[in-house]
């Protein structure tokens, strides 16, 4: 079915909505990447299986006539509380369950679906206290979902569900109310910043692209632009566009066909990296729906405006979210960044004037559209306004993903949404920005978080990965890792980065190894001021932001590694002396079973012994030993 | 290797779906890879004559690209997250453990008999789960290195 003109698309919209208000009963299963490995496919099924013995009507799409007693099941994105997999989300009560297993379905239908009967067991519990409600949770009361606000709610793999929350009211707007100019001022008017990292105007960009075709068009060359989604999301530790993706494509998508009406493209390309293969195939899938319905295709809704929509799969390799090594991957080539000037504005996927901008930031364009700039500025500071999406992983106790105002303090982030740090620990640090960014410590806890601020504090907001650590986490480790993953990642191109963070990566090796000299850490710091300074591109330059931001803070650190040989985490295996204590082993041999290279041995109800030639230093036998008796 | 008469209607079949261009050339190995488990050394030639793209830009590709392996992989391919969560959430014990048990490293990654690779991945997006490790794109989620070690074990008995 062909949706002709608008009135065809209000009317089916309107429809959608009629429908969806029908389904009062929902079971909502989380089918994100997160609570899918946690097994959320088999409970939706026992769900279903259940559903049919007992004879209950079940809807898995929306009907044209649903009758009072039917159960709608949806799959729906992530609701972002990864830590408690899988969620089932239970309407119209809006009762959330946590760490729901297939056993538990037959219960939560007997109980909850048929007599409307909370099952506390299955509920979040935080401090002796249980919260029925999923808006009622420490977790989300904090939060201003605006980008994520339909993921976790609607169905992730209809497109009915969407239209049935008002979807592509936006687009439809900006294409018969709006013109190019219109649009791009509005976006202007927003002050979006791009929420990939870099956090450029997304209004300035565009302005720029239409400004480079139509001087293309004056000079008689073709007026082809492209737009671009660049789903290349390879922060370590970030996967907030993977969960937009995976849970609310089609809002992505709608941002996308705007920005294709205000630069005048009739070509996209949603590059999205091989580690997310579930977001590949949702976005399919939204494609074919659009497809099917003409809202993609040949003059959309009897317009003039055409548009076709493809995807890029990546292949693995993380310099490709930059966007000129983005570009030459998506046309088949070595994912390298080009130098620029020029632009990608002005030359771009296939040397033409090219809107590309990151998931989220696409995300953010209907509700921009829908309700204008004005409103959405009064959410954030001036500067930086709107809301921020932020993955909390690490060792924090509510990991997952989260959204708040842009200038959140992190304190609030940390501890008030996160919970803070598991096990008792104490809060150490916290890595901003992946490997391009750096760490903030306890003083830094009342920073607001915006693009600015962070810059200040020698950070980046980069995509939105806060990788928490506790006290047992060895800062010098935490930059030797992350050099090894932009020296892994450097494409090679430029001298700085190639052979300058190989350099870098060898004196953190030595340092962690126990053969750290005097001056590594002047070392350090004036090869980074080199690669800084001489890079091609945005990964070169930043590669040494978390070794600069780990010396700052902690330089004691170095220090006791270089000077002292002693890493005061406990965390480096080449420092670590492993060994027996005599008076407290009692001779059980539960080490001896566990050491994965055979290097203790002993007889039982005697004294065991390691063999320090062989001994790994792993530490799974100082773990496992229940006296104690084994020091590391 | 010896080849089977039907191998170059593989190719077409994926030139057929995928499209014939310079541009489709990522798009065109992948498939082949998710055909063979890795890319076969005729298949550069192959390609290269029908695209007319020389076999020294799709060897630049397929190197490029972490994804692709002109090594055979073993039967299971295990991987490791080795994202920021994970790391700090204690996953080199687990890779540690495993390297261990099945006589690998990480320049010789899969065991002689071809039934087992083990390789790092990066960030899978799984990080409230890490540390997490995958078995053919199977995620399974908070992982020690006693766990891996079952795992393993059970995998092992399978091919008994």
């Amino acid at each position: 079915m062909k949706f002709i003109d608008r009135a065809a698309l209000q009317s089916y919209r309107g429809e959608c909505k009629t429908r969806s208000a029908a389904l009062e009963r929902q079971i909502l299963v989380c089918c994100g990447t997160g609570c899918m490995s946690g097994g959320s496919l088999d409970v939706y099924d026992r769900f279903r299986e259940l559903l049919a013995e007992k004879n209950i009507h079940v809807a898995v799409n929306l009907e044209p006539e649903p009758h009072g007693d039917t159960i709608a099941m949806k799959k729906c994105g992530c609701h972002g509380f990864c830590e408690m997999g899988v969620l089932i989300r239970i309407e119209p009560q809006g009762y959330l369950y946590t760490k729901v297993k297939a056993a538990d379905c037959e219960e939560i239908i007997d109980k909850t679906i048929l007599r409307g009967e909370h099952i506390e067991r299955l509920a979040y519990t935080l401090d002796g206290e249980v919260y029925k409600k999923q808006d009622e949770i420490p977790f989300y009361q904090r939060q201003t979902r605006n980008v994520l606000t339909h993921c976790g709610h609607i169905d992730a793999t209809t497109i009915d569900d969407y239209l049935a929350v008002g979807g592509y009211e936006a687009f439809e707007r900006a294409l018969f109310e709006q013109t190019p100019e219109e649009l791009t001022a509005e976006m202007s008017a927003s002050n979006l910043r791009g929420r990939g990292g870099a956090g450029f105007p997304t209004g300035r960009k565009w302005a720029e692209v239409r400004r480079h075709r139509n001087n293309n068009l004056a000079a008689g060359k073709s007026a082809q632009t492209y737009v671009i989604c660049n789903g290349d999301e390879g922060d370590p530790g970030a996967f907030m566009d993977r969960s937009i993706m995976e849970g609310d494509p089609h809002r992505m998508i709608e941002g996308m066909l705007i920005a294709a009406l205000a630069v005048g493209s009739d070509t996209g390309y949603i590059y999205v990296r091989a580690e997310y293969p579930l977001a590949v195939s949702r976005l399919r899938g939204a494609i074919e729906d659009l497809e099917r319905f003409g809202l993609l295709g040949d003059n959309i809704l009897g317009t003039e405006f055409s548009f076709k929509l493809l995807i890029s799969r990546g292949a693995g390799a993380f310099v490709c979210g930059e966007g000129s090594a983005l570009i030459n991957a998506v046309e088949g080539k070595r994912g390298m960044p080009k130098v620029s000037p020029p632009l990608y504005a002005e030359r771009g996927l296939f040397g033409k004037p090219t809107a590309l901008n990151n998931v989220e930031t696409f995300a953010n364009i209907p509700q921009i559209i829908s309700f204008g700039a004005e409103n959405f500025r009064k959410v954030g500071p001036e500067s930086s306004p709107g809301t921020k999406a932020f993955a909390l992983t690490g060792n924090i106790r509510n990991t997952g993903l989260i959204e708040v105002p842009m200038g959140t303090r992190l304190r609030e982030i940390i501890f008030d949404i996160g919970g803070g740090v598991p096990n008792g620990k104490e809060f150490k640090a916290v890595q901003i920005g992946g490997p391009s960014g750096g760490c903030l410590t306890a003083e830094h806890l009342d920073l607001p978080l915006d693009f600015d601020s962070l810059r200040k504090a020698g950070a980046m907001i980069g995509s939105g990965g806060l990788v928490c650590m506790d006290s047992d986490t060895c800062m010098v480790e935490v930059a030797r890792f992350f050099m090894h993953f932009t020296q892994s990642e450097s494409c090679g191109k430029c001298v700085p980065c190639r052979e300058g963070t190989r350099r870098m990566l060898d004196i953190l090796e030595n340092i962690v190894a126990g053969e750290g000299k005097d001056g590594d850490i002047e070392l350090l710091l004036e090869l980074a001021d080199t690669i800084t300074a001489t890079a091609l591109c945005g990964l070169g330059k930043t590669a040494p932001q978390p070794v600069i931001s780990t010396i700052r803070y902690f330089r004691a650190e170095y220090e006791a590694h270089i000077n002292e040989k002693r890493c005061p985490a406990g965390v480096c295996t080449k420092l670590r002396a492993i060994a027996i204590d005599p008076e407290k082993c009692k001779g059980c041999s539960k080490c001896s079973k566990v050491c994965p290279v055979g290097a203790i041995s002993g007889k039982v109800k005697e004294t065991f012994a390691i063999d320090p030639e062989k001994c790994i230093k792993c530490g799974a036998c100082a773990e496992t030993c229940p006296f104690g008796a084994i020091d590391s | 290797m010896t080849r089977e008469r039907s191998e170059p209607e593989v190719i077409e079949a994926i030139l057929e779906k995928t499209g014939i261009g310079e541009s489709y050339v990522i798009a065109i190995l992948q498939a082949v890879q998710e055909h063979y488990h890795y890319l076969p050394q005729w298949v550069f030639s192959y390609i290269s004559a029908r695209l007319g793209v020389g076999i020294a830009r799709l060897y630049s590709v397929a190197t490029f690209y972490e994804n692709f392996s002109l090594e055979p992989k073993g039967k299971y391919v295990l991987r490791v997250c080795d994202g920021t969560a994970c790391h700090v959430r204690k996953s080199v014990p687990i890779l540690t453990r495993l390297r261990a048990e099945l006589g690998v490293s990480a320049e010789v990654p899969t065991t002689g008999d071809l039934l087992f690779t083990l390789e790092t991945v990066s960030c899978l997006g799984a990080c409230g789960l890490a540390p997490v490790l995958t078995v053919n794109d199977k995620v399974y989620p908070a992982m020690t290195p006693e766990a891996a070690s079952r795992l393993l074990a059970g995998l092992k008995e399978t091919e008994l």
